[in-house]
């Protein structure tokens, strides 16, 4: 039953983060996604200065306006004439910084192990549980399934509205859409997948699960909506496959899922019919020798 | 009743002022040219009337109201299309999302809509390509796409930012009819132009601009050597001798 | 006050401040500032991988471990946006997350089989500046010299290369060695550092001084010199405050004093700051609002 719980939020990680993810790539701010789950630390650390409690739910708070704080900071910057790279980096280093400061000021004896922020503790997901309507079930899967259910709601309604401001700001902003908007509330709702799987994967699964397989169905698609598949196809695989390498090796569970997410990346990165890697050295290979022979 | 009035509308970017005091009244129904030098801030007068610039004096009217998107009224085909070439849509796809303004908010295209943009497509000779990965079109082809969205939008006021750049003569001859059937439909269309060759006989509205505007009228009034000199500070030779077809970059 | 080693900490902050100011800016030019993010997360599982090989922590080793995972990363980022449709930021943190998970995978094996132990990562991801060997600050201090050096010698080149590759290429310069050179330095920067500092915060140590100087001016050289200064400054304050206390590390503190001084400078710069541009633009509308007025008349 326990392996049951565990496979479970993995799978529900790879599912709502893959979801996430697509537009994250297609938006090309995969790196804001990395800078949240940093900064997510700092708004850890904070709530519970403020709090002095631990209750998952002032964490959940702290680190969902932590990243909204992020996006915003990036977007302030931006638009003061630094470039997008250097702007995600200063924010996202100093809070860390000032995350970690904190720590060692105010939190010095409680129990923040910042250890447990980057690789979290997902073999021990089943044992810290919500009654919720009756039911029994991981505080994880509670916290993935909510925040699955806003991802998705947000697409149904959403979806040709961030899709065009995706593609076509412009375009976007001359017809009336409210593209700042658009950009905070999906950035809130990316800074909530990062909180929600964190907490039992870590920042750096994450990350991982955020920006990896979404970026490999970026290679296989040819419409969003097929992307999308892909890509929470992609994070479920990693999450299952990572899973029983880890208990195989003994290992990190966390750490082996996003190895397994490098692997199908390269997968379909080398080998993809047509325009994978190989397949393209082979064409080439294939076009130098017609050449010489004509 | 006007298509576009302006009035003392002047732009800077940084420091740097680049249009300075512009006003212009032009009523509907015209397809008018804008017409000026590179740099002579054409784009700028275009972006500045949809108000997309932050650094700007004066007002805009648009068929006698404040622009506002929710009306639906404009539509604008940009100079460079800054959109990502390998995003996973296809030509049709990109048509559809001229409805989108039409459609509201959270409610899916209809049929219909999807009638009228491939309708659209169809007008621009791309109804073979409905279904081709937005990237793998030629430049020209691509043009042609972004001018069908736009024609999706049923819009009254058009503005163009050189939409002739880069197709071939054929093309350029289907997008001029398709203008000037709008002009015929009553709507009014603004088209930046770099070729004085062709411009006197495609337009019949015509703006000198360099910086500020040399002169603004109906073609035969303004599209004089005289004007054209200003416009283009001396930097023009002579109209007739330039028969070769030469671009004045 | 300043006791032995508290003298030698300082000056290995200072050095490496430098180093990482002048290399950042050319990274920071390239708009690559986050790959030195990434590079120095990669270098996570190039320690584990030394550790495992040679079953010992002697630092040049694991150093060297470093350096090739790292190098390894950038030049995977560099490959997949070159072969594949993909966007910078994607493979940047496709590479960062992925090789930062597998290095946690190494760790936890490192671990299990006894002899590491579990603070050593720690050390790893938020240094331990304050309170590192003699040994290991002298061979900092070196590389950080010789990556000053570097800098300043290739400074030209780089600069062209940066600006205009295809001319670069044109007049005959080695453009693709260059890149190489100037890549291998940047790891070995964050190699240098990481034991100091600490992985994610070695990435703040390329990015912020850089980005801060580019407020003050439009000139490389100008802008090489500030950014240095600010990696100067920010190793030397954070050095000191953090002596002040015990229990402060030093790499948060060297961190935080580079963002203090970014915020001047978003703030404050003459001309680029935020202060200075939003004049001008108040300027710009009084004066129209005035010719108007005129124009009335
Ligand atoms: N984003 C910008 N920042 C600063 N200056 C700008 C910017 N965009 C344009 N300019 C300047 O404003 C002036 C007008 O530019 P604009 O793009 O409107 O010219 P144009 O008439 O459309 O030229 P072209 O025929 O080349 O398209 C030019 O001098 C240009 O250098
Ligand atoms: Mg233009």
């Amino acid at each position: 039953m326990n392996e049951f719980w565990v496979l479970l939020t993995g799978s529900l990680v790879g599912i709502t983060c893959g979801l996430t993810g697509v537009f994250l790539i297609l938006r090309k701010t995969a790196m804001i996604a990395d800078a949240i789950s940093h900064t997510v630390l700092f708004g850890i650390v904070v709530a519970f200065m403020i709090t002095q409690s631990l209750s998952g739910f002032w964490m959940l708070l702290g680190a969902a306006i932590a990243g909204l704080l992020t996006t915003f900071l990036v977007q302030v910057l931006q638009s003061g004439g630094l470039q997008e790279d250097a702007a995600i980096g200063v924010v996202f280093t100093s809070l860390f910084a000032l995350g970690v400061l904190f720590i060692t000021l105010f939190a010095g004896n409680v129990h923040l192990d910042v250890e447990h922020v980057l690789m979290g503790e997902i073999a021990f997901v089943p044992w810290d549980t919500w009654d919720i309507l009756g039911f029994s079930m991981p505080k994880a899967v509670w916290m993935l399934l909510f925040v699955l259910l806003l991802n998705v709601l947000f697409l149904v309604f959403f979806y040709k509205e961030i899709k065009l401001s995706t593609f076509d700001p412009v375009f976007a902003l001359s017809i009336g859409l409210p593209i700042l908007a658009m950009h905070y509330s999906y950035m809130t709702l990316v800074s909530l997948t990062t909180v929600a799987a964190f907490d039992s994967v870590g920042a750096v699964l994450v990350v991982a699960m955020l920006i990896g397989p979404a970026a490999t169905a970026y290679l296989m698609s040819k419409s969003v909506s097929g992307m999308i598949i892909w890509s929470m196809t992609f994070g479920v695989t990693a999450a299952i496959t990572g899973y029983y390498l880890a208990k195989l090796w003994n290992t990190s569970i966390a750490g082996m899922m996003a190895a397994m997410i490098g692997a199908l990346f390269m997968i379909v990165f080398l080998f993809k019919p047509h325009d994978g890697w190989t397949w393209k050295l082979f064409k080439r290979m294939k076009l130098k020798d017609t050449n010489v022979h004509v | 009743m006007d298509a576009l009035q302006v009035k003392k509308l002047s732009v800077a970017y940084e420091e740097k002022v680049v249009l300075k005091n512009v006003n212009l009244t032009i009523p509907v129904g015209h397809l008018t040219g804008i017409i000026g030098p590179n740099g002579a801030g054409k784009s700028t007068l275009i972006k500045a009337i949809l108000n997309q610039l932050p650094n700007k004096t004066g007002t805009v009217h648009i068929l006698e109201r404040p622009l506002n998107p929710k009306d639906h009224t404009v539509g604008y085909v940009p100079q460079r299309n800054a959109v990502d070439w390998d995003f996973p849509t296809n030509a049709l796809d990109v048509v559809l999302m001229g409805r989108y303004g039409h459609i509201g908010m959270i409610k899916k295209p209809s049929t219909k809509d999807k009638q009228i943009a491939l309708n659209c497509l169809k007008d621009v000779g791309m109804e073979a390509y409905a279904d081709r990965s937005i990237g793998q079109l030629s430049g020209g082809q691509q043009q042609r796409v972004f001018l069908a969205r736009a024609l999706a939008q049923e819009a009254e006021v058009y503005f163009m930012d050189e939409p002739f750049v880069g197709v071939d003569a054929a093309t350029e001859r289907t997008i001029i009819a398709i203008l000037k059937d709008l002009k015929a439909k009553g709507k009014s269309v603004f088209v930046v132009h770099h070729d004085l060759q062709t411009a006197s006989d495609y337009f019949d509205w015509m703006i000198l601009l360099n910086q500020t505007i040399t002169a603004s009228g109906p073609t035969e009034q303004t599209f004089t050597e005289d004007n054209l000199q200003e416009a283009y500070g001396g930097k023009l030779f002579f109209m007739d001798q330039t028969k070769s077809n030469k671009s004045f970059n | 006050m300043l006791t032995g080693n508290l003298l030698w900490v300082l000056i290995g902050a200072i050095l490496l401040g430098v180093a990482a100011g002048l290399n950042g800016t050319f990274a920071f030019l390239q708009k690559q500032s986050l790959v030195g993010d990434a590079a120095a997360h990669a270098a996570l599982p190039g320690i584990a991988l030394a550790y495992l090989v040679f079953q010992q922590k002697d630092l040049p080793l694991l150093m060297l471990g470093a350096a090739i995972t790292s190098a390894l990363a950038v030049y995977m980022i560099q490959w997949i946006v070159g072969n594949s449709k993909l966007k910078a930021d994607a493979a940047i943190g496709f590479v960062l997350s992925v090789f930062f998970g597998i290095g946690i995978v190494l760790i936890t094996i490192v671990n299990q089989s006894g002899s590491g132990n579990q603070s050593g990562l720690n050390d790893f991801i938020f240094g331990k500046a304050a309170t590192m060997a003699k040994s290991d600050l002298v061979w900092l201090s070196s590389s950080a010299l010789l990556i000053i050096l570097m800098c300043l010698l290739f400074f030209k080149e780089w600069k062209l290369m940066i600006f205009d590759p295809v001319f670069a290429k044109g007049i005959g310069l080695p453009v693709e060695r260059l890149r190489v050179l100037l890549t291998a330095l940047t790891v070995l920067t964050i190699v240098t550092g990481i034991q100091a500092v600490g992985v994610i915060l070695m990435a703040a140590m390329l990015i912020i001084p850089a980005a801060a100087a580019r407020f003050w001016s439009n000139h490389l050289g100008i802008i090489l010199v500030t950014s240095a200064l600010f990696g100067a400054l920010s190793g030397a304050l954070g050095t000191i405050i953090s002596s002040f206390r015990t229990g402060l590390s030093t790499g948060p503190i060297i961190v935080l004093c580079a963002a203090s001084l970014f915020l001047i400078s978003y703030f404050f710069a003459p001309t680029r700051g935020f202060i200075s541009k939003s004049l001008k633009k108040k300027t710009f509308k009084q004066r129209n609002v005035a010719k108007e007025a005129t124009n009335h008349e």
